[in-house]
């Protein structure tokens, strides 16, 4: 089985989170792309797997599900509060640790 | 009880005295502290008393007693205990040290009266002699340094004792940074020592020195030049003698302390102590007996010209210590220790009489203010005649038989010993000379207005004031009370200065030439080992000597007696005819200035360099450099810290972009 039309699909995947985390200012759609490129990741891994055969890379991208539900969580949990304290939406705004 | 239990006691007391009135001060009546001094010195020396007689019920042979209280430091083949050697030196050091210092404690008691600060001298005071004994008594050398540490810091603290007087700090920092070279000295020879011997205590050291050594190997001359170095210095002799005439910015007990007791005989008490030593070097023996006889013919060339009371006396201390360190160099064990204990006599007699003197001038020290005392103090001018007699060893005087006893040996002795004969004969003759100089111009004469003054019964009173400067003080504590004392007014000082005459005047017929021999006797069973000591003058040569001495001393007295007597311009016409010379005395041989160009010059121009060049230059330009590169830096990196997360991701992104583009192209 021919493993690199599963490989194109993770790149594609990878390069569209790589450009939402770029181009969108939101945090919340910069979150969202950002476990777009986890899961890009993920499928990569798993396709790789398959490929030799043995399960060393389905435990890492399970691994990396639950490294993920963490930063979701964290993230999700600063875009609440920066919601809360009224601050705006914003990620251009918010350059405070200028140099 | 044992002689070493009575030499533990002698050390206990005037510690404790030291204790009692630097810690009780508060709660004892305004004056005890005096009286608690002078009874802690006083049972002291009836201890050296009690522990003589110990030591001679004992057999000849068993006259060296240890004793240890505990282990101070043991490792590693070092053991080092807080011993005592009790022998028949450190027995007649302690029996003189104790002895003077209680007399002059006594006189200390109503001469400073109306100073503040009373119990904090006297707590000094017993401090002081509280290191002198643990000096004398100690069995080991590191004892021995702690005790000389202690001295030197003893008389850092007595001669600033008016610390507020500049020029007293400034000589005690001058007496303590000297004796700190000599205690290098000593601790470098101690460190010799037991590299060689792999021993600190004294009767080891003593038994293995003649096997260890050949004579003058050059390690043990390097040890015993190294512990003159330290003798030296404590003894004021050449070249490390000029903190001694500074010393005199203490207050005049302090002075006859230093002078008679505690501090300057330290060093001849070292060379008689090391004896073994230096007989395995002779040659730094005769280097030590050489500097002695330039050291005395020096110090009594200075003692004739300058003016001040305390100065002149200062020198002479000098000019006599540099007799017993000629004494003990050249094997006269006993005779130095002769005179180092009638020189205790009479040089406290003189300090103490140029106190009372100085007390009615009114603080003034200038002898050529001073004139026509002996009605006005009869007593005091008296005794200062008796410890003049016996400095310029008027025949039957002490210092007539203990001086002529070293310069008798150094002419048996032979060879080029004799140099050291006649040139001690011409400091006799100068030291009569300079004695009388002291009498002529303070007893007789015209009274100056102070004599007068109290010749009708009223003590002069002056501004206080800076002796040296003129600068105006006041009376508080840290500056000297408002009067001191004269000797007709107050008891204490009378008694010690009438025993002192008495010492001075008869303590010399323990020994004579012929008749007896007492010290010797007393002291054989310590230098028995030294071939030396068993030279002896025939009695007919030293009664020569004897003669010549006295020949000598008479045409001193009569020398002085004409030029400040009988022509009193004489001195004026002098210093005009030979205004070079009497410059060059009055300027101290130039020694000062000497060490001032040498030393002190030198240093403070390498420091000022050091903060011009190396500090504010150097130092300071490396770091401002520094800082400069680092902000200069930082200022171009900091662009690249724009604040926006986005661009943070664009570099990351883009970073690991160009590096998996990298790695293909080159593995492709």
């Amino acid at each position: 089985m021919d493993i690199s039309w599963y490989l194109v699909l993770s790149a594609l995947l990878f390069a569209i989170g790589a450009g939402g985390v770029l181009i969108r200012r939101s945090p919340l759609v910069i979150l969202l792309c950002l476990e777009l490129m986890l899961n890009a990741g993920n499928l990569a891994l798993v396709a790789f797997a398959r490929q030799h055969g043995d399960q060393d890379g389905q435990v890492f991208a399970l691994i990396v599900m639950v490294v993920a539900a963490c930063e979701v969580v964290v993230g999700l949990g600063l875009i609440v509060a920066m919601f809360r304290r009224r601050l705006p939406l914003n990620v251009d705004e918010m350059r405070d640790l200028r140099g | 009880m044992n002689a070493t239990t009575y030499a533990w006691l002698v050390l206990a007391f005037p510690l404790a005295g030291c204790l009692v009135n630097a810690l009780g001060w508060r709660l004892l009546p305004p004056r005890a502290a005096g009286w608690i001094g002078t009874a802690a010195i006083a049972l002291a020396f009836v201890n050296s008393i009690a522990a003589l007689v110990a030591l001679q019920d004992k057999p000849a042979s068993g006259r060296e007693l240890t004793s240890s209280l505990w282990t101070y430091a043991s490792a590693a083949g070092l053991d080092i205990k807080v011993g005592i050697l009790v022998d028949p030196l450190s027995v007649f050091m302690i029996l003189v040290v104790t002895g003077v210092s209680t007399l002059i404690h006594l006189y200390s008691i109503s001469y400073l009266e109306s100073d503040r600060g009373y119990a904090r001298y006297f707590s000094y005071l017993n401090f002081f002699v509280f290191s002198m004994l643990l000096l004398v008594l100690a069995g080991n050398f590191v004892l021995l340094i702690v005790g000389w540490a202690f001295v030197g810091f003893a008389s850092y603290a007595l001669i600033s004792y008016w610390y507020r007087r500049n020029t007293a700090t400034k000589a005690g920092m001058k007496a303590f940074v000297i004796n700190v070279i000599g205690d290098i000295g000593l601790v470098l020879a101690a460190f010799f020592i037991f590299r060689e011997l792999g021993t600190f205590d004294y009767l080891a050291i003593f038994s293995a020195a003649p096997q260890q050594f050949t004579t003058n190997e050059g390690v043990v001359v390097a040890i015993c030049l190294l512990m003159l170095v330290g003798a030296f210095a404590k003894s004021a002799q050449l070249p490390l003698h000029t903190w001694l005439p500074d010393a005199m910015e203490g207050p005049t007990p302090v002075s006859a302390l230093i002078h008679a007791a505690t501090m300057v005989t330290a060093g001849v008490y070292l060379i008689a102590r090391m004896h073994p030593l230096f007989l395995e070097a002779p040659t730094a023996a005769d280097i030590s007996a050489f500097l002695g006889l330039a050291t005395l013919i020096f110090a009594a060339t200075v003692a004739l010209a300058v003016t001040d009371l305390k100065r002149i006396i200062a020198y002479s201390t000098i000019s006599q210590i540099g007799y017993m360190v000629m004494g003990v160099s050249i094997g006269a064990y006993a005779a130095g220790l002769f005179h180092l204990m009638s020189h205790a006599f009479f040089k406290a007699l003189l300090f103490m009489a140029a106190g009372s003197v100085i007390a009615a001038m009114a603080g003034t020290q200038n002898i050529d203010r001073m004139s026509g005392f002996r009605r006005a103090l009869p007593f005091t001018s008296g005794l200062l005649i008796v410890g003049a007699l016996a400095l310029a060893a008027f025949p039957g005087t002490s210092g007539f038989f203990s001086k002529d006893e070293i310069l008798a040996f150094a002419g048996e002795r032979g060879g080029f010993y004799w140099i050291l004969a006649i040139g001690g004969y011409v400091g006799a003759f100068l030291t009569a000379v300079y004695a009388f100089r002291i009498v002529f111009r303070v007893v007789y004469g015209e009274p100056c207005p102070e004599a007068r003054e109290l010749e009708q019964g009223h003590q002069a009173h002056a501004e206080p004031q800076n002796p040296l400067t003129g600068e105006k003080e006041d009376t508080d504590v840290g500056f000297p009370g408002p009067v001191h004392n004269i000797a007709e007014r107050a008891r204490p000082m009378a008694i010690a200065m009438a025993i002192l005459g008495a010492g001075a005047l008869f303590g010399g017929y323990i020994q004579v030439p012929g008749v007896d021999h007492v010290l010797d006797t007393f002291l054989e069973p310590t230098f028995e080992d030294s071939p030396l000591s068993r030279i002896h003058v025939p009695t007919a040569t030293a009664w020569a000597d004897l003669g010549i001495g006295g020949a000598l001393s008479l045409l001193g007295i009569a020398t002085a007696y004409y030029v400040y007597r009988v022509a009193p311009q004489t001195p004026e016409r002098l210093r005009r005819r030979a205004h070079a010379v009497y410059t060059f005395l009055v300027n101290k041989w130039y020694f000062d200035e000497l060490y001032d160009t040498l030393v002190y010059r030198p240093v403070i121009a390498t420091g000022r360099f050091a903060n011009a060049v190396l500090e504010r230059v150097v130092v300071q330009g490396i770091v401002a450099a520094t800082v400069d590169a680092v902000r200069g830096v930082s200022v171009i990196v900091r662009g690249a810290q724009s604040g926006f997360v986005r661009a943070y991701a664009l570099l990351l992104v883009g970073g690991f972009a160009a590096l998996g583009l990298y790695f293909l192209i080159v593995s492709s």
